[in-house]
């Protein structure tokens, strides 16, 4: 952190450089104190002195919006790392900045309004081709009022820079427009006719969640866990599945090896529903644990920026934020320099409301012209000694729809997902009936109380009804919460197979079943499970498939003697 | 061009302040003594107030001491002739031998461009079956050796570092014993590899402060060696002894402390040195193996919980053993599918095994009765911790995984293992 005097005028946000050893350092001015402003530097401090010039730019920290951002890595201030690769090899040298986007290339820009035409901030002009999207040219955000086009251009093609319309506000000032504009990362974009309510279900195609612990279109949700839990897997199996149009990935604070893996697979992943590969739908910020700490603080809102800019052209977008606990820690080592009184665990007291403010970005909107777009948040949370009970996961739950807590006990079984069926929670709506989910989670619920028991009594001291719930929740685990991300069918199940497999499952659960003693008991269910998990991973509706759903009906058939009291009518 | 000034404003524990001007943060400083020299890091500047730590510490320093800047950064010399010497915490000569000056370069440099990773794909051999077999120790990764005091970790990371196909070692040493610190010297002479390691030792004895650099010196001069190509192993021990040094300064520095009186940025301060770890494009490559002791065998604690969200996995060591519970390499599967048909199987197969064992025993020691089944299980458990656990077996990953088929063969019948028929049918070895 600097603190330099200034004469005139400085705002808060405001962006300015440090001149220090021939170098430009980005800052952010973060406090001002009569004369005095304290800034952060986006950058290694070493080598700056008491002296030194900082220039003012006048210009709020904004993140530049246009065509070309999809498939893009950039750092947390929207620095392009590949073309940084290429000026300084291997590593980041301090104070390179480049052009968020292209600059030289030409896209195809068709208008889509006439001269004299009325619009407000948000409204389409026209629009490019950005690899599989209609990318709408917008007029920005920030101009206020309704305005009048008094030129544009016609189709051709333009780079981001030419002016392809000029229009005029209500005060009778000209605006030149081109096809890129900025907007400071840490307003929210409101520029659309109301926010409505998430209701549709956001397919993320893993059972446990569409199934028990739904997303919605526009929701947010939040995934805490110890280390080693999984959260980042989970975090990529959900950015490659999800039904979504765009995934923005905030690799915030995290293992640099993890964005690899990431940069090098998803170039050659094909998307199935679109036939191209998944980076085209994907821009990746990444400030991982290494890089400056003040800029990670500005990468989440980097990325929420770029998520609601594709929102305002009428698609769905998913923000994965991993993990906004190195955030919180950025803005704690930040509010331990500017000295202010701390909060719990030594982070500061407006922690709750920032992570508020950030959650609330999200949201389902109907846009000017009367399409429907949105953005759904999910953050991971790294809970110090994995445990719930610190600032960062208290303040996430109380403002997120679903949580989805990662458990050590579940990895360190082996089951994958390691989201605890019984402690998560979500307030959407799901894909299968609440009636039916309802019931599975009791079993689960009834079949862990035995569980526990049984470590106390032994086998022998439980009853064969309550063996047989422990052996019907251990099934519903094993074959339904549980999935094989390994597998190639088995990593992402359609609504339609879960909805499927999940009725012939309720087909067991629900039925009272016909044992002479917990060994015959054991010995089904084992059978059962087998043939459920070959069932799991082979091709929907193939002839594999339809035989091994007859031999497990036909298994059920054998053993059902009715339909257990509490699960009459379903 | 030096400025020298005589008077020191204010000592507080291994922190100065002196009044100076031109000065630049983490700039380098002399502070002359009358107990010797002792070179100072910039930490704070406040118009012209500037605060150094001291790495020979504040004890003895006195007000009209002089301070000496050097208008540079701290720097360490890079050359082959690094290779066999023995240095202190602030790269000085502890080995009686000519102090090194030529190509200097500037430690805590720059992180790694996440475009320029490439995804690790180099097994380190290591000879050891837990290792080896159970958790892959891969090129470039990060892992800890999680331990409490008392463990031989120290021993651990010698024969680590002996037997490690590797061409460079680095060793940094944070609040080392004598006793320690001899033995690697004793043991890397012994097996012959003096000549391509670096010590940078601090021995528990030396300044707390000084510990302070170790990390950052030894990655430095790993990381110049893994541009030039070559395969380096870094040893840091023990992480732990560095956080507290950290802490120490913090709070000398009436920083705001957040969990157990450890600064707020724990977390990314070991990051930065952790990191460091990379496998250059068509160049060397860097990989770190470090020491966190857990105070109390506690791994909630802030040091080793930090220290888990950053690394590749890490290495539980206890009772002499590497625990196979715990115990993770979350690089294993970029290397472990490609060595042989049957490792990934040996490996999930024998450690699913061992729980069972556990259990097993668990229902021995509580009086219940033994199974033919459990009391095979009670064989199987000892031979694996006999010929597979113990640290002194020494054998490459194919004989291991010969072993480990021995093992089951003299405990189990095929079918009763869990492995599939093809792996049986090509390996299974008939009982002696």
């Amino acid at each position: 952190m600097v603190s330099v005097e200034f004469a005139g005028e400085a705002t808060m946000n405001e962006v300015c450089y440090v001149h220090s050893g021939g170098k430009k350092l980005k800052s952010e001015i973060i406090r001002i104190n009569g004369n005095v402003a304290d800034i952060q530097v986006f950058e290694m401090t070493t080598g700056i002195g008491v002296g030194d010039d900082v220039e003012f730019t006048g210009e709020l920290l904004s993140v530049q919006l246009g065509p070309g951002l999809l498939g893009q890595v950039y750092d947390g201030l929207q620095n392009p790392l590949p073309e940084l690769a290429e000026e300084c090899g291997f590593f980041l040298d301090r104070g390179v900045y480049f052009s968020a986007l292209n600059e030289s290339k030409k896209w195809e820009f068709t208008p889509s309004v006439e001269v004299e035409a009325r619009v407000e901030a948000g409204e389409q002009i026209g629009f490019v081709r950005e690899g599989i999207f209609k990318h709408w040219i917008m007029v920005p955000f920030q101009l206020e009022g309704v305005l009048t086009v008094k030129r544009i251009v016609g189709a051709g093609s333009y780079t981001i820079n030419d002016t392809v319309a000029e229009v005029e506000d209500e005060k009778g000032a000209l605006h030149p427009l081109t096809m890129v504009f900025n907007w400071p990362v840490k307003r929210a974009v409101k520029s659309y006719a109301e926010r409505l309510k998430p209701s549709e279900t956001l397919i993320t195609k893993l059972r446990i969640i569409d199934t028990f612990i739904p997303v919605a279109k526009g929701g947010t949700y939040c995934i805490p866990g110890p280390f080693g839990a999984g959260k980042t897997v989970l975090q990529q199996v959900t950015s490659r599945n999800a039904e979504v149009d765009v995934v923005i990935i905030a690799a915030c604070g995290e293992r640099a090896g993890e964005v690899v893996e990431t940069l090098k697979e998803f170039p050659e992943l094909i998307d199935p529903k679109t036939g191209r590969s998944l980076m085209e739908r994907t821009v990746i910020i990444c400030n991982t644990s290494s890089m400056p700490v003040a800029a990670r603080e500005a990468s989440v809102y980097t990325a929420v920026s770029i998520a609601e800019y594709y929102r305002q052209m009428g698609l769905n977008v998913l923000l994965l934020a991993d993990s906004t606990s190195r955030w919180a820690q950025a803005m704690r080592e930040m509010s331990g320099r500017l000295e202010e009184i701390p909060g719990e665990e030594a982070f500061p007291a407006y922690l709750e409301s920032l992570i508020a403010a950030f959650y609330e970005r999200a949201g389902i909107v109907r846009l000017k012209g009367g399409e429907i777009g949105s953005v759904t948040i999910g953050g991971t949370v790294s809970p110090a000694g994995g445990n719930f009970e610190e600032p960062v996961t208290q303040a996430t739950l109380k403002v997120v729809g679903a949580f989805h807590g990662l458990s050590r006990q579940r990895s360190d079984a082996r089951k994958y997902p390691a989201i605890h069926p019984l402690e998560s929670w979500s307030k959407y709506k799901g894909i299968i009936d609440e009636e039916k989910t309802e019931f599975g989670r009791a079993i689960l619920f009834k079949g862990d109380e035995v569980g526990q028991m049984m470590k106390v009594v032994g086998e022998e001291g439980t009853s064969l009804d309550d063996y047989i719930i422990y052996l019907k929740s251990d099934l519903l685990d094993f074959v339904y919460v549980q999935q094989n991300s390994f597998d190639p069918v088995d990593t992402a199940v359609e609504p339609e197979r879960q909805q499927h497999t999940y009725d012939l499952l309720m087909g067991i659960l629900t039925a009272e079943l016909d044992f002479a003693g917990k060994e015959e008991a054991r010995s089904w269910f084992n059978r059962v499970r087998q043939n459920f998990l070959d069932y799991n991973s082979k091709e929907w509706k193939s002839e594999e498939f339809n035989k091994l759903e007859a031999t497990i009906s036909q298994l059920l058939a054998d053993k059902k003697k009715g339909v257990e009291a509490d699960a009459v009518g379903f | 061009m030096q400025k020298v000034y005589s008077k020191i404003e204010s000592i507080a524990g291994n922190v100065i302040t002196v009044s100076a001007t031109g000065v630049r943060n983490k700039e380098l400083a002399v502070v002359e003594t009358r107990y010797g020299p002792s070179l100072a890091e910039v930490i704070r500047l406040k118009r012209d107030e500037v605060a150094l730590q001291v790495f020979n510490g504040g004890r003895g320093v006195s007000t009209s001491d002089e301070v000496r800047f050097m208008g540079e950064p701290m720097k360490v010399s890079f050359s082959d002739n690094l290779l066999g010497r023995i240095f202190n915490g602030s790269g000085r000569p502890r080995d009686g031998g000519p102090e090194l000056t030529d190509t200097m370069i500037e430690i805590g440099g720059p992180s790694v461009n996440p475009a320029r990773r490439i995804i690790p794909k180099n097994m380190v051999r290591t000879g050891i079956p837990m290792i080896d077999l159970f958790n892959s120790l891969v090129e470039s990764q990060k892992l800890p050796i999680f331990s409490v005091s008392g463990e031989p970790y120290n021993e651990l990371l010698a024969r680590i570092a002996l037997q490690a196909e590797v061409d460079i070692i680095i060793l940094g040493g944070m609040g080392l014993k004598y006793d320690d610190y001899l033995f690697f010297k004793d043991t890397l002479e012994k097996g012959g590899v003096l000549s391509r390691t670096v010590f940078f030792v601090h021995t528990a004895a030396d300044p707390v402060v000084e510990s302070l650099l170790v990390p950052d010196i030894a990655l430095a001069v790993a990381e110049n060696f893994a541009i030039h190509g070559k395969r380096v192993l870094v040893l840091l021990t023990d992480m732990t002894n560095f956080a507290d040094a950290m802490k120490e300064i913090a709070i000398t520095m009436e920083q705001v402390p957040s969990n157990r009186g450890y600064p707020g940025d724990l977390y990314t301060q070991l990051a930065s040195r952790y990191e460091k770890a990379v496998d250059f494009d068509g160049s060397g490559s860097i990989t770190i193996l470090g020491v966190t002791t857990m105070p109390g065998d506690d791994v909630t604690h802030p040091v080793p919980d930090n220290t888990g969200y950053i690394t590749e996995g890490q290495f539980y060591l206890r009772n002499g053993r590497i625990e196979p519970f715990g115990s993770l390499s979350r690089l294993k599967q970029q290397v472990n599918a490609d060595t042989r048909s049957d490792h990934r199987a040996i490996m999930d197969g024998m450690i699913k095994l061992y729980a069972s064992y556990k259990e097993s025993l668990e229902k021995k020691s509580m009086g219940f009765k033994m199974s033919d089944w459990d009391e095979k299980l009670l064989a199987y458990g000892g031979l694996f911790e006999r010929e597979m656990m113990d640290l002194s077996v020494n054998i490459p990953l194919e004989a291991a995984l010969d072993k480990g088929w021995e093992i089951l063969a003299s405990c189990f019948e095929p079918e009763e293992t869990g492995l599939k028929s093809e792996l049986i049918a090509q390996y299974w070895t008939n009982k002696v």
